[in-house]
């Protein structure tokens, strides 16, 4: 076993997981310290993994593999370490031990399904990332996210199923738990396609993540942004590349939440949107499946997740220091919070895709390989995303949090190490940008793309910068959708109204059959039964004596007579003989 | 009180509550939008596309694409909008 360490290291996603046991046991600096040691240490063990089959478990007839290393996994696996480590410096802070051992359990099993090399224990750390990213959500303790938890964990138990069925299904079929290279071409591998598609938050199943996430508390929304979409964009490119009806759902799910974007009013919703926006290109570049478009998901992943978690970092620490996020109730908060202005710029200006940033040399690989496979409607509907991006999460988000009208907080910038976590993940957009091939040196193929061209430079800042333009001109004309305090129905309107009342509803059903059988079986029944069971000779005697003793003669004379014993033997002696002629027919 | 130590703060480093600082980021704004667009006709393009190589594409399209997306929106929330405690 020691060996087996030193040769390939250990599982860095049992890292987290045995690690965050610990994680209570500790206080003060020593808690920060562990937490601290546990990404440095996976990062580590990652290094030391060699390419292939590692940690081979027997499991009843099966082998699980639990360190299934090649080119595909290990990026995932830098960066889920890498932007774990972030998210503990920007949570150390936060004296909820629910909340840390969540963080790390929930990590910690997405890289278990990064290196998972069998289906079985995919679906195993699956479902433990739905467990632990629901506790934070729980743990923000509001009634509105204890909702949110709970329509948020349904849904991924329900996504679980289908996955758990499709699993079984593929097992049946061929007998072997390998994750490969699947086609839709059977319902088992269609199950599997939506378990992961729930989990990836492909439109119509993608309301979860924009209904949960703003709800999470501050520090445990930046670990939700990082894992469950991004562990889903893996396992999609493992086993679905080059499936066609993905570039189409990416290339929807690019646009249909930029809409969205523009008009919602809580901050972090509006970045759950672009999340998914974001998501759409590497569906697309799963779906479209060529060398440079795995190339380009992998790198648009790897970017993505750490601006995205920057700018729910930024919109984390407003929260944090002002208790609001809402565009209505804040505004013009560059004046006291400089920095964490800077840092949500530096996000905003990397998911916009401007050059020197890390999107513009990653988002840019999957467009690319849109237009050399001549995808003319893709392309341009990717572009027209690309322009959607600067309109929601270039300028809407820090224009209306630090400029926009001045809702006169003037709020303190958050602790040094909520900073610190900010200033790491902006450094490393920026780094990306300048040095591309850093990144593109870890990509699952060779890479001969050139993004800094003349001509690809300057189209992109006329694409963005001309986009500015149009949000300039109309917010100045006041066309732009004002500011309002209301939400917009999506698609979980179906699981939240009408699903609702048919819950209310089947309850009424139920409830109510519940109470007539109640009253019927255990107080009528029941009560009879007693009653009668009470005093049987007597009874019994008055239903034979129906016939020819009237009621009051019989409650006159007949039932005291039998109350006090002072009835003729015989009726006993008939009873007792009716009660043997009974025994004798029944056995 | 607060409000006195908010405006002394406003005093030292807002940046955008003196107009002419506002007017200085929009000269830089608007020039660079036209020296992008100058600068369009004398770079070297061979895109995927025909449309690509065509001065000032990606500039009409940034612009028109954002306004598509702002009306869009726009009419989206006739049909989506809702009170904050709709679901409630």
């Amino acid at each position: 076993m020691i060996n087996n360490i030193l040769n390939t290291g250990f599982p860095p996603g049992l890292i987290f997981i045995i690690g965050a046991i610990f994680i209570p046991l500790f206080k003060g600096k020593w808690k920060s310290a562990l937490m601290l040691m546990l990404p440095i240490l996976a990062f580590m063990s990652l290094m030391r993994m060699p390419e292939g089959s590692n940690w081979m478990v027997k499991f009843m007839d099966y082998d699980l593999i639990l360190g299934q290393v090649d080119r595909l996994s290990l990026p995932f696996g830098y960066i889920f370490t890498i932007i774990s480590f972030i998210a503990v410096i920007f949570a150390l802070q936060v004296e909820d031990d629910i909340q840390h051992v969540a963080g790390f359990v929930y990590a910690g099993s997405a890289l278990g399904v990064t290196f998972a090399g069998d289906l079985f224990s995919l679906y195993i750390f699956w479902e433990f990332m739905a467990i632990g990213s629901t506790f934070l959500i729980l743990a923000r303790r509001t009634k509105a996210s204890q909702s949110a938890a709970f329509r948020y964990i349904m849904i991924h138990v329900v996504g679980g199923l289908f996955l758990l069925a499709g699993i079984i299904l593929y097992i049946n079929e061929t007998g072997s738990m390998k994750i490969v290279n699947m086609s839709l071409n059977s319902l088992s591998t269609w199950l599997i396609f939506i378990g992961i598609a729930v989990n990836a938050a492909i439109p119509p199943l993608h309301p979860w993540l924009k209904d949960a996430y703003p709800e999470a508390t501050v520090t445990g929304a930046v670990f939700l942004s990082a894992f469950t979409t991004k562990s889903a964009v893996y396992v999609m490119a493992r086993t679905f590349p080059g499936t066609e009806l993905l570039i189409w759902l990416g290339a929807f799910m690019t646009i249909l939440p930029v809409f969205y974007a523009e008009i919602e009013n809580d901050i972090r919703r509006v970045l759950g949107y672009s999340l998914i926006n974001q998501v759409g290109f590497m569906m697309c570049g799963v779906g479209i499946g060529t060398q440079l478009a795995i190339n380009g998901t992998v790198a648009h992943a790897f970017s993505h997740i750490l601006y995205k978690a920057l700018l729910f970092m930024a919109a984390g620490s407003v929260l944090h220091v002002t208790g609001k996020i809402k565009c209505t109730e804040i505004g013009g908060l560059y004046r006291t919070m400089p920095l964490t202005c800077m840092f949500c710029l530096i996000g905003a200006a990397s998911i916009s895709a401007f050059p020197l940033f890390s999107g513009f040399v990653s988002k840019s690989m999957i467009i690319s390989a849109a237009g050399d496979g001549h995808l003319v409607y893709i392309w341009l509907m990717l572009q027209f995303a690309s322009a959607g991006v600067i309109a929601h999460a270039g300028i809407k988000v820090p224009y209306f949090t630090f400029f926009g009208h001045d809702s006169g907080i003037r709020a303190k910038e958050p602790p040094l190490n909520m900073l610190i976590a900010m200033g790491i993940a902006a450094f490393l957009c920026i780094f990306i940008g300048v040095f591309p091939q850093a990144l593109y040196n870890i990509l699952p193929y060779p890479v001969d793309y050139i993004p800094y061209t003349s001509a690809h430079v300057v189209g992109q800042l006329q694409l963005l910068m001309f986009g500015i333009f149009a949000f300039y001109l109309l917010l100045q004309s006041g066309y732009y959708p004002a500011e309002i305090r209301a939400i917009n129905i999506d698609t979980d309107w179906f699981y939240r109204k009408p699903l609702r009342t048919l819950e209310l509803g089947i309850a009424k059903i139920l409830n109510g059959l519940n109470q007539s059988l109640d009253q019927l079986i255990v107080k009528d029944f029941t009560g009879y039964v007693n009653r009668f069971a009470l005093e049987p000779v007597s009874n019994l005697t008055k239903f034979i004596l129906s016939p020819i003793v009237r009621k009051d003669k019989y409650e006159e004379v007949i039932a005291p007579a039998l109350r006090n014993g002072t009835s003729p033997i015989g009726v006993y002696a008939a009873f007792a003989g009716l009660f043997i002629v009974v025994l004798y027919v029944m056995f | 009180m607060e409000e006195e130590k908010g405006e002394v703060s406003e005093n030292k480093t807002n940046l955008f509550d003196n107009p002419k600082n506002v007017k200085r980021l929009l000269t830089v704004f608007f020039t660079s939008l036209l020296i992008l667009f100058m600068i369009d006709f004398f770079i070297h393009k061979h895109g995927h596309f025909e449309w690509e190589n065509w001065p000032g594409f990606y500039a009409v399209f940034g612009f028109v694409a954002c306004v598509i997306v702002i009306f869009t929106a726009k009419l989206l929330r006739v049909f989506s909008k809702r009170d904050e405690r709709y679901y409630d």
